[in-house]
This record gives structure tokens, sequence and C-alpha cells, in this order.
């Protein structure tokens, strides 16, 4: 008996797919047929817009029209590091005012890499009713004035996550704008405050609201004040702290040892600003149920950091400065068997002179130790084709691997040679490799060896490495599944570029700055792949007032199902069919 | 890229308004007894040979036409005092190209890749932290700030710390916007940034209406060199390059405030 899918009723169908959550599985079913195309699209709820220019509000909602979730990312990755000017783009505004207009029952917003204005925060705040999740992920454009609005205005917010945003610190007050009969608050994160917020709202908001898991604080909450907090949220599964430093008293230490003991859930600890080595003795009462520990900012020592780590034997995931050392990694490396992400941080990134002691071998304690390692980013000052190799080998079930020497262009420290076999023992030995930072002395065979066994690669990083065209295009033809690149200061040029012009519009984005693109290529590839936005960034002025062959400062290409973007700022050209006439 | 012009409208209502001279606390380029009668038509014009003001402190002692009684600043005020040796030693060099040199390596545009949250964040705990000496001898603090142009399509972010005097900074700017500048002045007959000379440079900027101004802690907009350089990384939020015709009002501000200070 033939057995169609028309033999389902719609509302059969929809259930099954909202057991469907992924993203890929979602595109996959809503290619199956057109009526499956048309039930999936009613049903879907949740989105995510990898980069915000691709596509456009009208496109969203017209496809989509009952979505409750909405995440959406910027500025390229680089922006993180200044190398995106201001007033690139990136604005919220336009899609959040579209998305006030069409989804009433919007319950999240997520934004990474967002500018983001207070009116914005404003229309958010009173266009929908059921509001939960806020999530402003590097976002900057806005002031604490915004944040009021949605203190003040949504009910039902759940989380409120600022996330390493650039806020305009105008007070404290906007806190209080939360309504005293408000309670629904599960995740509060103001890490990335400057000014002090008003104590005793925070005391009274976190004391009363009882599913209250994350509160991240931000430097000005003195550590005084923390037992308080800590008595009010005893069901608290992960804390920042704010400035960890206070005078030496007794009773503050006693204090803040209880409050710590009776938060018999706390999974995760951040914060730590300004620590005080003798306040860190303080969490030991729960080292040993910890499994995220972020010390990034705690610059304290070596022995003290021991001390700390060595209790923590649940750690999954753990981010330090280089003051732990290679010594202190040794010790991780047998104290925490389930360790899956680490992350070195340089304490002195701009030192001429190494001023700790760590160096590739810690990286290789880890890797040698920990055996679910599978997430790293590492500064340090040196390496070696050995060290890498070792690492490889132990570590095959590596998936994130950024490693950044310092010193741009460093050789094998012990053979003077370049890095390439090292990096080509990484993509060769970690078949699952998804995002693979370089650094160090590289020619063109590592770009050869990424071609060849990086078939899961999906973002590579890039910086003054390489020696040809050759290097980029054994990227572009090999790497099968490779959907970010970003590269800066290498001799890639022209050739590369135009002979995978295809690829480009298989992958979300390509960044090239400081490289070796003429303006004639760019152009070429603008007409060409009318697909995608080949975008020229140039500081000094209408790249055609050089010559053609005269390489472009910046560029960004992605793939665009919305057409040229109409908000680029005077630095920015598109190069399409028109560019001749829109350059003027 | 347009710019906004100032209307000549402006100017004529304060120097009729109500009898108050005005325009002795209005903001002018150039040393202290220097004319520029320029101004008073248009917002073109160039005054040669003059120095931002903040810069350069080689004054020669108090101008009748400043009026300063009026904004009750004795004569010992620094601003207008004589140039001591240093500040002659540093209007000397005020051609220098190159920011200086610290013990710290020159730094690339985002290299090493570090977010500019935790720069700043590292900056403060190395003030404040009661790490030994080898740390804090690491004299690689970062402070970020955005440098605006009034004009400009573009912002840029710059570190304090990478400079040493007001100098370093200024010939820092002149190179970052000069590009903006260059082409807005076409009538200077400077076509291509590779034929400029750097003295040309530093005229065409000197002569034009810009003066560089700060956002301190408190939120007031101030000129900037009228403070210790010290005073000034500790305080300063945010740069603009801003048009001197809209810079009118800081000067009387930034005065009441070096007072308090003093």
């Amino acid at each position: 008996m033939k057995k169609t899918a028309y033999s389902f009723p719609e509302e059969v169908l929809e259930h099954v797919f909202s057991f469907i959550v992924s993203d890929k599985d979602r595109s996959s079913i809503s290619l199956v047929c057109k009526s499956w195309y048309e039930i999936e699209r009613w049903c879907r709820r949740k989105v995510f817009v990898g980069n915000c220019y691709a596509v456009s509000p009208p496109i969203l909602i017209k496809r989509f029209p009952e979505l409750r979730s909405v995440t959406l990312k910027g500025k390229p990755h680089f922006a993180d590091f200044n190398l995106v000017p201001e007033g690139w783009g990136g604005f919220a505004c336009p899609w959040i005012r579209a998305m006030a207009g069409a989804y009433p029952w919007l319950e999240e917003i997520r934004l990474k890499r967002m500018v983001v204005s207070d009116e914005s925060l404003e229309i958010i705040a009173k266009s929908f009713k059921n509001f939960k999740v806020l999530v402003l992920s590097s976002c900057e454009g806005f002031t604490t004035e915004g944040l009021a609005a949605i203190a003040a205005n949504c009910r039902n917010l759940r989380e409120l996550d600022l996330r390493e945003s650039e806020v305009e610190d105008l007070s404290g007050r906007w806190l209080s704008d939360f309504p005293d009969s408000y309670t629904s608050l599960e995740s509060l994160n103001i890490s990335c405050l400057g000014n002090e917020v008003n104590l005793l709202a925070l005391e009274r908001l976190v004391s009363r609201c009882p599913n209250l898991k994350t509160l991240r604080l931000n430097r000005a909450v003195p550590l005084d004040r923390l037992p308080n907090l800590l008595r009010g949220a005893p069901q608290l599964a992960e804390l920042g702290t704010g400035a960890y430093t206070s005078e030496m008293r007794p009773d503050v230490f006693s204090n803040l040892a209880e409050a710590f003991a009776g938060c018999k859930q706390l999974k995760a600890l951040s914060g730590f600003w300004d620590v005080l080595p003798s306040y860190l003795p303080a969490v030991y009462p729960v080292c040993s149920q910890l499994t995220s520990l972020n010390l990034s900012y705690a610059t304290v020592q070596s022995p003290d950091l021991i001390k700390l780590v060595s209790l923590c034997e649940k750690l999954q995931k753990l981010w330090v400065l280089d003051y732990i050392e290679d010594d202190g990694l040794e010790i991780l490396a047998a104290s925490c068997k389930d360790l899956r992400e680490l992350r070195v941080f340089p304490s002195d990134p701009f030192g001429l002179e190494p001023n700790v002691a760590l160096t590739e071998q810690g990286l290789v304690s880890v890797s040698e130790g920990c055996p679910k390692l599978q997430s790293v980013l590492y500064f340090c000052r040196q390496m070696s084709n050995a060290a890498l190799n070792t690492i490889a080998r132990n570590r095959p079930n590596m998936t994130r691997f950024r490693l950044c020497i310092i010193e741009p262009r460093s050789p094998d420290y012990l053979t003077l040679q370049p890095l390439d076999d090292g990096f080509g023992a990484i993509v060769e030995h970690c078949k699952d490799l998804r995002r693979l930072s370089l650094s160090g002395l590289l020619t063109d065979r590592v770009f050869e060896y990424i071609g060849t066994y990086g078939k899961k690669l999906e973002m590579l990083s890039v910086a003054f490495a390489g020696d040809s065209d050759l290097g980029l295009h054994h990227v572009l033809s090999g790497c099968d599944n490779l959907r970010k690149l970003e590269i800066r200061d290498c001799p890639f040029g022209d050739k590369a570029l135009l002979a995978n012009a295809a690829k480009l519009e298989t992958m979300r984005s390509l960044w090239m700055s400081s490289c070796s693109v003429s303006f004639g290529a760019c152009k070429v590839l603008g007409q060409k792949m009318p697909r995608l936005n080949v975008e020229v960034m140039d500081e000094s002025g209408p790249p055609d007032s050089r010559p053609e062959s005269s390489p472009v400062e910046k560029l960004y290409v992605y793939r665009t199902v919305a057409g040229p973007r109409l908000d680029m700022p005077g630095f920015v050209w598109t190069m399409d069919d028109d560019s001749a006439l829109r350059i003027s | 890229m347009e710019t906004t012009e100032k209307t000549p409208q402006k100017t004529t209502t304060t120097t009729s308004s109500g009898g108050l001279n005005l325009k002795a606390t209005e903001l002018r380029l150039g040393l202290p007894g220097s004319e520029s009668p320029e101004r008073d038509e248009d917002g073109g014009g160039g005054v040669k040979g003059g120095a931002i003001r903040g810069f350069c402190f080689s004054s020669d002692g108090i101008d009748g036409k400043w009026n300063l009684s009026e904004m009750g600043i004795g004569k010992d005020v620094g601003l207008f005092s004589p140039p001591t040796p240093r500040e002659r030693e540093q209007a000397s060099v005020i051609k220098q190209k190159k920011p200086q040199i610290s013990s710290a390596r020159e730094q690339v545009v985002g290299w090493p890749p570090i977010r500019s949250f935790r720069k700043n964040s590292m900056a403060t705990t190395q003030k404040n932290d009661d790490v030994d000496a080898s740390q804090a001898k690491s004299s690689s603090n970062c402070l970020y700030v955005k440098v605006s142009m009034d004009g400009a399509p573009f912002l840029r972010k710059v570190d304090l710390k990478n400079f040493a005097t007001y100098k370093d900074l200024s010939s820092a700017l002149h190179s970052m916007f000069a590009c903006f500048t260059i082409s807005q002045c076409g009538t200077h007959g400077v076509s291509n940034r590779d034929e400029l000379s750097e003295s040309k440079l530093m005229d065409l900027l000197h002569g034009s209406e810009y003066v560089l101004t700060y956002e301190d802690k408190d939120g007031d907009w101030m000129l900037v060199g009228d403070v210790p350089w010290e005073m000034f990384t500790n305080s300063c939020k945010r740069l603009r390059i801003m048009k001197s015709s809209e810079a009118i009002g800081l000067a009387p501000r930034a005065m009441e405030k070096c007072k308090s200070l003093n």
C-alpha cells in the first residue's frame, strides 16, 4: 500500500516537526516538497541569522510569520579587534522595528556585534507583551536609559544578558526600574557595566526572584556585599563576582566563605577582578562542584591558582591568565580529568620579554592529561612543530584550536623552521576540527595541509602567513565545509579569489584586510557574482581615485539574498553591476 | 561627505548680544595676540602659523584681547605664563611624526587579537593591583578612547597609553585624520597624499578650523592640553576633533575646572 506524505493531516506533521529543533534539520525538512515547506515555515518558532545582511527583515517576516525567537549577528568577527571602523553597520533598529510590527508574541532576541540604540530597546520594551530573553553580546550604541525601559516594561523577562557590550553607563538607577511585583528573573549578566548599580535594588531584586540561576555582577559591586546577595539566592548555579578585594578583615572572609558554602548548586564562577589572594580560599567550599571557572581577570600568581584549580576535580571549562604558567597547567592536567575547554590569556601581551614561565609545554601537558580536551585558545610566546605534533596525536578529538603566538611570524623556536608541519599535524589528526586560528611563521605549505585534511573545518583565521595566492587557493578549493574565512596581512591576491569565486557563495563570509587584492579584482568579483555583496572598505577615499591595480584596504564578501545594503557609511563601497555608478 | 558649515549669522548675534564682549572669550586658534580676521566672514579661512590651542604653550604673555579679568583668571595661571624650557622643547618637536615608542612593542592594530573590554580591564587591574614589581613594570596597559572628527565619515580608536605627551597624540591624530582634511581642502592644491610634505600637512591642519577636545569623567567637554598629561589620560573618556566654531564656550569651563583642580 502506497503511503504518501499527505496521508497525514497538517496538524500531525506540525506536531512531528515540533521535535525538530536544529536549523539544519528544519532547512532539510523545508526542501522535501512544497507542502512541507509551507507547513514548516508556519510552525518555525526559532531562527538564527548568522549575517544580518544576508537577508532582510521583510524577507524573514514573509517566510516565517510566527517566530518567537530571533538571533542576529552583525559585524564581522575582526570587529572585536578594532579592524572594522566605527559606523560600518550592523544596525539592529530596522530589524527591531519590523519585528515589532510582525511578531507581537516574540519572546527572545539575541544580538551579537550589532549596534543597538536606546530607541530600539524602548521599542522592544513596549512591543512584545511576552518578552522573555534579551541577550546583547558585544553590542554597542545603547545606554542605561534603554535598560531602564526594559526593566520597567518587560513583566515576563527571564534573561537579561549584556555580555561584553559597550554600554554608556549614565547611572545605576535603571535597576530600580524593575517593579516590586517583578519576580521572574532567571539570568542577569551586567558584568560589562562600568558604574555602580543601586546595590539595595540589586539585593532586593535578587532575593525576590526564586528562579534566579545566573548572576554576573560588574566590577563595581564590592566584595563585602556579595555574601548578602548569595544568601538571597542560594539556588544560584552561575555567579560572576564583582571586584574580589576588600580590606582584609576576618569577618568579611568568614561571612563570604559561609555564604559560598550555602550555594549548593553553584557550578560556574567568574569575575574575580582585582583579586586579593587571601580571599580566594573563601570559594574552596564550592570547588568540588564547579564545572566552569573563569579566572581570566584574576591577576594572581601560579601558587594561588594551582591551589584553587587542583580542588576543582569536576572542572570542564577553565579560562585563566598565563600566570598559571607551565607548572600550573601540569597540575591542571593531573587534577581535572574532565576538562573540555581551556583558554589561556596573556597578562602582558605587549611586553617585549616574557613575564611568566608559560610556554608550549603547558599546552602539551594538558593535551596529555585531559582526554576530553576539545577546545583550546592559547596565547604564548614560543611554539615548536614537535609540540604541535604531540598535541595533535594526543588529542585527535580536538574540535576548536586557536593558537596565538604573540610575535607575528615566529618560527619553531627549536629548529627555526616554519610551523607548517605542526599545524599540518593538527589538521591531519584532528579529523573533526571545526575551528582553527593560525599564528607563527607559515608558508603556503600549511594551507596545502589545511586544504587536504581540513574537511570539516568551518572557520579559519589567518594572520601574517603564506607566500602567495596558492595558499588561499588551497583553502578555498580544499575545505569543503568552510563557512567563515578571515585573513589579515597575508600576500593573497586576485588570482585565488577570482578562481574560487563560486566557492564564496557556499560560505557565510570572507574577510581580507591588508592583503594584495586589487580594486579591479573586487569589481570583477562583484560583477561576476550577483548573489554576493563585495564590499570594499577604504578610509583614505574612494577606491576609484586610485589605479585599478592598487590593493584595497579591507574586503568583506558575503552571500546574500537581500542585494547590496543601503546603510553603508562613506568609507564602504559595494562592487556590483552598478558599482561604476555608485561610486561618485 | 558634507560638513556642517557654520552660518555667519551666529557670529553676528554673539557680538551684538547685550553688550557682552563674548568675542573675548571666543575660542581662537593661534597664539593669544595673533589676529585671525578671516574668522569673522566664513568658516573656511586658514590661519597660517598658528597652533591648535592647548598644544603650544609658547604664548607671549597675557593679551588684553582675552579679557582675562572677565574670566577671573590671574596672571599666575600656567596656561598663559611664558613657556618653560620643557615646553619650548616640546614646541620644537611638534613636527615629530611617530608617536614615542615605549619599552613595549610597536603595536599593530588588532594584534594580538584581544578584545577591547579585556584590554581595558587589564589596564585598570595592573594599575590597582598589589602584584609584585616584575609585573607592575610592564608598561603596556591600554586605554582605548574613541576619536571622532566633525564631518569625517568614520571614527577611530586610539590607545592613550601609546603616547607620552600631547605632541605625540597630536601628531598621531594629524596622520589619522589628515586624509580626510586633505580631501576636504581640494582648493589648497593638494591632490595626492604622497606629494604632501610634512610641513604642508601641519600648515593645513593648523590652518583649519578644528580644535581637539575631550569628554572627561564628569561628562564635560574640555579642550585638550589644559591639564598635565597624566591627569588627562586618567580622565579622558573620548576625543573629538571639533570645529572651532562649535567649541565656543569650552574655554571658560576649562579654566574653571583648571582652577578648581589647582
